[in-house]
């Protein structure tokens, strides 16, 4: 008896539709798009802020101070939040387990630093940008 | 004993016959308190003895009945008739080959196991005449790894492994990753083919389904990053000048 095993076939452009888990993957992959995207767009800043003239600093701020780029750059903020830092944060204890002895430090422990370490980082930045 | 009537369909593929596998339903009165392996047995023993599928232990341990019930890969020994609705679709594990019915070819991942090496590799030689002395926390560091039995559910799960069939995959890269923390191995060197190479852990993604289906609750995903993680350290420390190559 000679052997046929059937293959069956694995779409390349749909397979996140599978299943939910897949699609919540690819909502956070998906983040990627707006890492892309603030790239650019801190580089086009950067780049206004290097002609020297505070004139076109001014008018570059307030371009974005009008209802579209505030509801923007607050939903990207949310979903970047959601889909990429709570995630990350939430499988953080996976990659870096910290045994003491015998016992296996608890996941919280290890997801609560990262949320301090943010904050301090954050509130640094703040400081040097002199927000406050 | 309350019963309840099912109708499972199951996809049946008989090489000798079929160009492709195709669902047959069957209409079982099942025990609240059954797995849906034994609906399975009670299909082949009373309704249709043509039905193909493995099986052994019906506890957990051998780790041969996984099988994709209801989309979702798992162990049908511990899927039970209570937790299902009144129609199940049962199919063979998705991502390998099917070889007849619900029984799928494994020699694709019997190989890869092969290439991991799991098993203790040492330098040094073994203590003579006594076992190896291990404590108890360096065990724990790995213990979870030990559990695996595996059933292959985890490479089911695998989205990277259902695109490219070359990636090592969940199961086999999580036991590489046992015995390069074992504190009596000496041959993580010797497996740094499959942790470092693009078909290693670095064609991982971290979808982490693998360890979100795993029914011995082992974390291969949580394996995978700290092997990343370690291979990335390692790149960096040789980079230090007077760093080992």
């Amino acid at each position: 008896m000679s052997r046929k095993p059937y293959e069956r076939p694995v779409s390349k452009t749909t397979w996140y539709m599978r299943n939910g888990r897949y699609r919540k993957y690819m909502l956070r992959e998906v983040t990627c798009l707006l890492v892309g995207f603030y790239s650019f767009f801190a580089i086009c800043a950067l780049a206004i802020l290097a002609e020297g003239s505070p004139e076109a600093w001014t008018s570059f701020l307030e371009s974005q101070q009008n209802g579209f780029w505030i509801t923007f750059h607050a939903l990207a903020l949310v979903y970047y939040l959601v889909y990429m830092t709570f995630d990350w944060f939430k499988l953080a204890p996976k990659a870096m387990p910290l045994q003491l002895g015998e016992q296996k430090l608890a996941d919280g422990y290890i997801i609560v630093a990262h949320y301090v370490a943010w904050i301090v980082v954050t509130a640094i930045i703040f400081w040097l940008a002199k927000v406050f | 004993m309350n019963t309840r009537e099912l109708e499972i369909e199951v996809l049946r593929y008989d090489p000798e016959q079929d160009s492709e596998p195709h669902f047959q339903s069957y209409r079982v009165e099942c025990h609240e308190d059954w797995a849906i392996l034994d609906a399975l047995n009670f299909i082949k023993e009373e309704l249709d003895t043509t039905l193909a599928y493995r099986w052994s232990c019906h506890m957990m341990v051998c780790g041969s009945c996984g099988m994709m019930v209801n989309g979702e890969p798992v162990l049908t020994c511990k899927t039970f008739v209570r937790d299902l609705p009144d129609r199940v679709r049962i199919e063979p594990l998705e991502n390998f080959p099917i070889e007849r019915d619900l029984v799928v070819v494994l020699d694709d991942v019997m190989e890869k196991f092969q290439r991991a090496k799991p098993y203790i590799v040492r330098k040094d030689p073994p203590p003579e005449g006594k076992e190896y002395v291990q404590s108890r926390s360096a065990l724990y560091k790995f213990k979870q790894y030990t559990m695996c039995v595996n059933c292959m559910c985890c490479y089911a799960a695998c989205p990277q492994y259902a695109l490219d069939k070359d990636f090592i995959g969940p199961a086999v890269l999580a036991l590489a990753h046992r015995y390069n923390i074992d504190s009596r191995d000496q041959g993580k060197s010797e497996r740094l083919d499959i942790l470092a190479d693009h078909d290693g852990v670095w064609n991982c993604s971290f979808v982490g389904a693998c360890s979100e289906v795993c029914p011995k609750s082992v974390d291969p995903a949580a394996a995978l990053q700290q092997m990343k993680l370690d291979g990335a350290k390692e790149f960096w420390l040789q980079k230090l000048p007077g760093g080992k190559s």
